[in-house]
């Protein structure tokens, strides 16, 4: 089982949605659009559930090309942010309809319902209409029909933005869970980098109607192709300022910081990414580099700080553990890890990491 | 602006309570600073809502009294309170243009022009809007609307207090940054009451200087945010601040001390009652540490997510959570753990036990 998008491309008017795309998803994965709105995921996803027709290009499923083949004659099931579920239904009824529709006798439909329902945390309130329920309960009963059917392709779109936090992050745990021993492709799209590396899997990176990196998560997050790819993977912001290396030294370009390196790239000017967590009040293990701070505002999240500072021309974003409040105004010193340093070139492509 | 008490406020959406489950709000207690910035934290159907909706004027209490600088305003209408409320989705003008928007409240109150334009060049300074003051407010994006909607309820300096309704919701997240650290800024300027509910722990603990948690209608914990972390008064406190949140083990209480699973665990408080139905003892994953010997466990999985790891591992008492940072080693396997001394706590029938 596989879905292929080859050379895909979606325009309305003169507008481009999807810019030229090629992505290969295969059978018993779960795949990750990341990429924030606008980004293009909800397009991407209704041209692989065939609820839009693309402007060019070809939709693959199984080795067979299934370009303009419509929802109806394709095994997929579509999850929305905004939950959808039939009123007059309870939520039984709810989650039983999509069998009913194909026709699976009223045993079987008993049976699936009673398992979908049980994984959700469904089964205390089958009796009850949509409009009884909480909103997660009624995003679970739309996530229950979604999966009650074998569906070949499941599509997400967004499916735990409109949740509670701790629902969230209950949901995002048990999902993975759910598909592990199912016979299908699993895509969802999100706007939060914890999402997809809570989920694991594979993650696409969007930007603009393009994909501009696919790959393992873990992968994509640690060596992102491009800024811009980096970018999108980091939450809160990645840091970037301008540096140059000359020899075996580095320097910010107003020389307040440097560093000396190993890494093997041609003397000149570079941009450097750096996540917040790699810029921390107190020293941390590995190397670092001092950088001065003037402490734009300072947040504490009981565990950890998030201090905004400026240096130089740039605003930064430090994460550190522990609580740490500093004034507005304050000039400080923090600590860079050098060795989580990544480098792109002038055409914002990474030259190294580390 | 003004100082909010809520004194001894209950309230029921029943015409007749007869018992305590009729309440969706059982005594609240709450002394709000002049000039504060609060935040009401809880899961949806906590009762956070209908507390708003108290403390605005849309409802009037069952029981109770609401105070504006000790000035009784149970009986009083919203605009009679004089507030300001921004919601969860934008609330805009879409035929007006983004300065008339702002404007808005402000011609309602007949001020002169040029207070007005003083006013609305000075907010839109501050949210980032004054190169988009002549457009059509229908033409902005999602974040852009809210931004209004956020001026609009900042712009009047006559209101007794903001009352901010997850206004972050539909907000991308790399956004979200921006706005909160926005209106924390704002607050730290203008130094006006606000009141910021929502369910998610991140937006609350950055944005309040104090944090009410509520639970099934009751406030279990106000605090700042490092005491929500470090000591929480309630296991519901534990488990919903912090991500992931508190682990929480069935326990016995013997001799004064916590006994998990035949094993005593050290704590540095004294248990003197013992009739609870139910006692758990409390750590949060960040105190929790491998070591050569002490409480035994199976390491049962590791996710990897970015800046640090999550270690699923099986006690005897039942499963647990470890945060661990990326350069610490994870044993595979057998291995033993030990829960820091200073952060464990006992709980009876989920309160805290000292």
């Amino acid at each position: 089982m596989s879905l292929e998008l080859k050379n895909i491309e979606m325009k309305v008017g003169v507008e481009t949605y999807i810019h030229q795309t090629n992505l290969k998803l295969e059978k018993n994965t779960i795949n990750i659009l990341l990429g924030s709105t606008l980004a293009g995921k909800t397009t991407l996803m209704q041209i692989m559930a065939g609820l839009l027709k693309p402007t060019s290009g070809e939709i693959w499923f199984n080795e067979k090309n299934v370009t303009g083949l419509k929802v109806q004659g394709r095994n997929v099931s579509m999850v929305y942010q905004q939950f959808i579920n039939y009123p007059n239904f309870t939520v039984y009824e709810n989650i039983a309809s999509p069998l009913k529709i194909i026709g699976v006798n009223p045993s079987e439909i008993k049976e699936r319902v009673g398992k979908v329902a049980e994984l959700l945390k469904l089964s205390p309130m089958l009796d009850k209409k949509p409009d009884e329920l909480s909103g997660g309960q009624q995003q679970r009963t739309a996530l229950a029909r979604a999966l009650v059917k074998d569906s070949d392709l499941i599509l997400l779109d967004e499916p735990l933005a409109n949740l509670d936090f701790k629902l969230r992050e209950e949901l995002r745990e048990e999902l993975p869970k759910l598909f592990e021993d199912r016979e299908c492709i699993v895509v969802y799209a999100t706007t939060e980098p914890t999402d997809a590396l809570m989920m694991g899997g594979n993650t696409a990176t969007l930007l603009e109607g393009k994909v501009i990196q696919y790959g393992k998560t873990l992968e994509v997050y640690n060596n992102p192709h491009n800024l811009s790819s980096a970018e999108v993977f980091s939450e809160p912001p990645l840091n970037i300022t301008d540096i140059k290396k000359i020899g075996d030294t580095c320097s910010f370009l107003d020389n307040s910081a440097q560093w000396k390196t190993k890494i093997n790239i041609k003397d000149g000017n570079y941009k450097i990414g750096i996540r917040p967590h790699n810029v921390t009040i107190k020293k941390n293990e590995g190397n670092s580099v001092e950088i001065k701070g003037k402490i734009l505002i300072s947040e504490l999240s009981g565990s950890e700080s998030i201090i905004h500072f400026k240096n130089g021309k740039f605003n930064w974003v430090s994460l550190s553990s522990g609580s740490h409040q500093i004034k507005v105004g304050e000039e400080i010193k923090l600590y860079m890890n050098v060795d989580e340093c990544l480098f792109f070139d002038k055409s914002n492509r990474l030259v190294k990491n580390g | 602006m003004a100082k909010v008490t809520l004194k001894n406020l209950s309230h029921s959406y029943l015409k007749k309570q007869e018992k305590d489950s009729d309440f969706v709000l059982t005594n609240i207690n709450i002394d709000w600073n002049d000039g504060g910035a609060y935040a009401l934290l809880g899961p949806s159907g906590c009762g956070k809502t209908t507390l708003l909706n108290i403390i605005s004027g849309l409802l009037i209490p069952t029981k109770g009294e609401v105070l504006f600088d000790d000035r009784d305003v149970t009986q009083l209408n919203p605009v009679q309170r004089d507030i300001a409320q921004i919601f969860q989705f934008p609330v805009i003008y879409d035929t007006m243009s983004v300065y008339d928007n702002l404007a808005f409240p402000l011609r309602n109150r007949a001020l002169s022009e040029t207070e007005i334009d003083y006013k609305v060049r000075e907010i839109a300074e501050m949210l980032e809007l004054t190169s988009t003051l002549n457009n059509r407010a229908s033409g902005l994006t999602a974040d852009g609307k809210q931004k209004i909607s956020l001026g609009r309820g900042l712009v009047r300096s006559d209101v007794n207090v903001i009352m901010f309704d997850e206004p972050l919701t539909v907000i991308d997240p790399h956004l979200k940054w921006v706005l909160r650290s926005k209106l924390k800024e704002l607050h730290q300027k203008i130094k006006r009451t606000m009141i910021y509910v929502t369910h998610d722990q991140t937006e609350a603990l950055t944005f309040a200087d104090q944090v009410v948690v509520m639970h099934e209608g009751q406030i279990v914990q106000t605090g700042t945010p490092i005491e929500l972390f470090e000591k929480p008064k309630h296991t519901f406190v534990g488990h919903f601040i912090g991500s992931p949140g508190m682990n929480l083990l069935p326990c016995k209480i013997t001799n004064g001390e916590i006994n998990l699973a035949g094993q005593r665990i050290a704590s540095n408080t004294s248990i003197k009652k013992t009739n609870f139905e139910k006692t758990q003892v409390g750590i949060r994953p960040e105190f929790i540490n491998f070591s050569k010997d002490g409480i035994p466990v199976k390491v049962l999985k590791v996710n990897n997510i970015g800046r640090h790891r999550i270690v699923d591992v099986e006690t005897g008492g039942g499963k647990i959570k470890i945060l661990s940072n990326p350069q610490d080693e994870i044993p595979s396997g057998s291995a033993f753990v030990t829960f820091n001394q200073k952060y464990t706590y006992a709980y009876g029938d989920d309160w805290i036990i000292e």
